[in-house]
């Protein structure tokens, strides 16, 4: 929690209403983001209940499963979804664009868009993802067969809830964090998580506050949760009477489909409101301009996209239970770069993230008063390029002599610290010594070296290029971590026991 | 009955107290340093009577379909006289499966002593031949009294030693539980070891036959098939302990708890509030999971940052009230010596902030 958002929650209460933490947008949003909205049903494994879904507002497509514990009803929502999913993803592979690679000596293609989904909450991103994992090892052949697009649909629900966990991707997103990533409201991080209650904050109806607009969303009277997990209360004197008499009228088909229509209304009504808030969180997110690192980011996103539709198409099997020891050590690897370079991005972005830096003394603003673009060291072999300038700044800074700095202004250029004066005014005059982006010459190109009167930011935190750490191959995983691992195990057991099994 | 006996009995009013099970006691360990919370528990208060008495109720439903999940799972891995659970447990503890074992089943609906006489009898009997112990009755002190626990749980004797079982209905996937359940049954275990505990020591014999690691029978991944895992509760038996002790010293609490101070559920809601008011609660936002009075204690603390959580305290340099924050930010109040350090840092994030959002910084 940096001190920053922490000011700008207290700021919040005092002002009855959301306070921006953010100047950019920090995610891609698609122009057709999929919003699903999953209902499980409470005590059972993840087991769907409901679900809406739709690319856009007046596309709501309602699922529902009218006895969840029935695990044929299960796959049949688990095919329906995969209906409305498959499709969807299918729509952004169309076109192809090629991107160099090998420093330009080769191309590869990726599509031009990838799809996103975007669901209420953190539990809706663990809901689908474990049913990504109840879907994605059934057969369509043997004992119990399913409908072939069933495990397509859990490996590809797999393949987004893992994106989500990618720092930076905005493939699977949960709506309560793209919209506590750009405002800090009056309440708790855990009351963030409720979705009705923290757009009351952020977007409060005409003549209350968001203290209030809170309050009233906490009622489930009033305003149903979210999901995944529904109101007690519902389940108890709504949804089981529903439940019971479709289950007895089992014979006679005019009352069922009377009894389905019931339930169908029970659950839309639940689900609807949530749905409506998830289009106005779009519409909120879409009015802040995009950060100018996000398009590449969402690069990545496209790239993976690609790269796993690829998989599937060469007949690649499905995600694995767990990861081996070689391919979990990538994986945290890979994480941990994308965090740090995710972190950095959004300061370069955003004044008002690289605030939180400057307020560290890992970054400091400052007025360029003196330059020398023309310094070249000739102390070395052969001469280099090196101009000097003098920033001078009001803010602490805490970095010591010989430090490499960066200005999100000229991201390729490295600032090396020379001297520090503090001057008895509370100012400190930095001079710098700068390296990189100016070219192969001699002398700077214009604009190249900061002039005399900018205001730059300088930090610490740098977006270069971070090499890729080295692994060995799976076959060759150290003893230490397991050895390699066995070539024939067993098949991977679906874990689902008997689809036919039914709760008494 | 002792003045403390006494005293607690006016808090709550003219009826018995509210019964204690594991849940409640394990829910105990929430938040230890509240004075509100432990005078009412100690008390017996009921609660959430009290929290929709004054206007604040709690929202601790249970949908009746996890309740049909649970017992219908129970019912299925406590059948046949638990073979199958004595199977998964020995398997788990790494002992050969025994070729059978007793099944005492000690619940029943006769009255609470002659029960707990049985439970007393049957679980310090002696023997170390395999059994397993359904619905024990088992007992603690809390508050100066005694509370019963009827758990529906099963203490196994293996190799001597007694495990508790605890069976939950949330599944284990792939090796994997919500963490936020598997915590909650841990603590709740702990309850269950710490009275077992008690129980062979009252009868004399060493407390430390009752393992401190607890079995813990899930459904494994989407099915309905039994999976035993380990649960390690020594940090979970510490807190309690601590928490118990507290409540035993509850006559230093009420030293501090004004005189007239009642909960007395049929008392007037404006009465009830002044005097709840009376009696300092800690309030934290995790309180909303646990505690009935939560949204109360909410209310009262508005314009405290401890509402918005205690990282965000914590960063605001542990200043307890919002208008003194912004104060201090906006530099419109001098600070105090001792806040000379927190009132640097919030000028200059708040000079920051502004500078940013007007576009102002580079």
């Amino acid at each position: 929690m940096s001190t920053l958002r922490a000011l700008a929650q207290a700021q919040a209460v005092a002002a009855g209403v959301a306070q921006p933490v953010a100047t950019v947008r920090h995610l891609h949003l698609s122009e057709r983001p999929l919003v699903l909205v999953p209902l499980a049903m409470a005590g059972e494994a993840n087991a769907p209940l409901a679900a809406m879904v739709g690319a856009a507002p007046d596309e709501a497509r309602l699922l529902v499963v009218p006895q969840p514990r029935n695990r044929n009803q299960r796959f049949a929502f688990a095919a329906e979804l995969a209906a409305i999913l498959l499709p969807y993803l299918d729509s952004f592979r169309g076109v192809s664009e090629a991107v160099p690679v090998d420093r330009g000596r080769d191309v590869r293609y990726r599509y031009v868009d990838a799809p996103q989904v975007l669901v209420p909450n953190p539990a809706g991103v663990t809901f689908l993802r474990l049913f990504g994992r109840s879907t994605r090892f059934r057969r369509p052949d043997g004992e119990y067969p399913v409908h072939p697009s069933v495990p397509l649909l859990g490996c590809w629900l797999t393949f987004f809830a893992e994106r989500a966990e990618h720092p930076g991707s905005a493939a699977l997103v949960a709506m309560t964090e793209a919209l506590t990533l750009h405002w800090a409201t009056g309440q708790s991080a855990v009351e963030d998580l409720h979705l009705p209650a923290l757009l009351g904050w952020i977007d409060p109806p005409p003549g209350s506050t968001g203290a209030e607009a809170a309050a009233r969303a906490e009622d489930p009277q009033v305003c149903p949760p979210a999901g995944p997990a529904t109101d007690p209360d519902f389940d108890n004197r709504r949804l089981a009477p529903a439940m019971t008499a479709y289950a007895e009228a089992e014979d006679d088909p005019v009352a069922r489909a009377g009894a389905y229509a019931q339930l169908e209304r029970l659950l839309r009504d639940q689900l609807t409101p949530t749905w409506e808030l998830m289009w106005r969180g779009v519409g909120l997110l879409r009015g802040l301009p995009p950060g100018a690192r996000v398009a590449g980011r969402w690069d990545g996103d496209k790239d993976a996209f690609t790269g796993y539709a690829e998989h599937l198409d060469d007949g690649g099997g499905p995600q694995p239970r767990r990861d081996g020891a070689v391919a979990a050590a990538v994986r945290l690897h890979r994480l941990e770069r994308a965090l740090a370079s995710y972190a950095v991005q959004r300061a370069y972005d955003d004044p008002l993230v690289m605030a939180e830096h400057r307020l560290t003394g890992e970054a400091f603003v400052g007025d360029v008063t003196l330059a020398d673009p023309k310094r070249v060291d000739d102390t070395g072999k052969r001469p280099v390029l090196r101009p000097r300038i003098q920033v001078v700044t009001t803010e602490p800074v805490v970095v010591p002599v010989g430090a490499t700095l960066y200005s999100p202004a000229r991201p390729g250029q490295k600032a090396k610290v020379v001297f520090l004066t503090p001057g008895a005014d509370g100012k400190t005059e930095v001079v710098l010594e700068l390296s990189g982006g100016m070219g192969r010459g001699l002398t700077a190109p214009p604009g190249s070296v900061p002039e005399v009167g900018e205001r730059l930011c300088f930090t610490t935190l740098s977006d270069a290029f971070m090499p890729a750490g080295n692994f060995p191959a799976s076959e060759e995983t150290p003893w230490t971590h397991g050895g390699p691992p066995a070539t024939s195990g067993p098949a991977p057991d679906s874990g689902d026991g008997d689809p036919a099994e039914e709760w008494t | 009955m002792t003045d403390t006996a006494q005293r607690l009995a006016e808090i709550r009013g003219g009826v018995p107290p509210r019964r204690h099970n594991a849940r409640t006691i394990a829910a105990l360990t929430g938040n230890p340093g509240c004075t509100r919370r432990a005078v009412l528990d100690s008390a017996g208060v009921d609660k959430p009577k009290l929290a929709e008495r004054i206007g604040f109720p709690a929202r601790f439903g249970q949908s009746r379909f996890a309740i049909t999940r649970g017992n219908a799972f129970e019912a299925q891995v406590k059948a046949d006289g638990g073979a199958e659970l004595l199977r998964l447990v020995a398997e788990r503890l790494g002992v050969p499966v025994p070729a059978g074992a007793t099944w005492t089943d000690l619940g029943g609906a006769e009255d609470l002593p002659d029960r707990h006489e049985r439970s007393r009898a049957a679980l310090t009997g002696g023997g170390d031949e395999p059994a397993l112990f359904d619905h024990p009755l088992l007992g603690l002190d809390v508050a100066g009294r005694r509370v019963h626990l009827e758990p529906d749980l099963v203490a196994a004797r293996l190799g001597g030693r007694f495990h508790v079982v605890e069976i939950k209905s949330f599944p284990v996937i792939d090796g994997q539980a919500d963490p936020a359940k598997v915590s909650a049954a841990a603590i709740q275990s702990a309850v269950y070891v710490l009275a077992l505990r008690e129980l062979l020591a009252a009868a004399g014999h060493d407390p430390g036959l009752v393992s401190h690691e607890v079995v813990l029978v899930c459904p494994r991944d989407f099915a309905n098939q039994p999976v035993a895992s380990l649960l390690d509760v020594r940090k979970q038996l510490l807190v309690l302990r601590r928490q118990l002790d507290r409540m035993a010293r509850i006559d230093d609490l009420l030293a501090d708890v004004p005189a007239g101070f009642t909960a007395d559920l049929t008392a007037d809601p404006a009465t009830l509030t002044a005097a709840l008011t009376g009696v300092p609660a800690r309030y934290a936002p995790e309180c909303l999971a646990a505690c009935e009075l939560a949204y109360f204690c909410r209310h009262e603390a508005r314009g405290h940052t401890t509402v918005l959580g205690r990282p965000v305290r914590e960063a605001l340099g542990g200043l307890a009230d919002i208008r003194e924050v912004l104060a201090l930010a906006d530099g419109v109040r001098a600070p105090d010596p001792e806040q000379a350090e927190a009132a640097a840092l919030l000028r200059a994030a708040a000079r920051l902030r502004a500078d940013a959002l007007a576009g102002n910084a580079a």
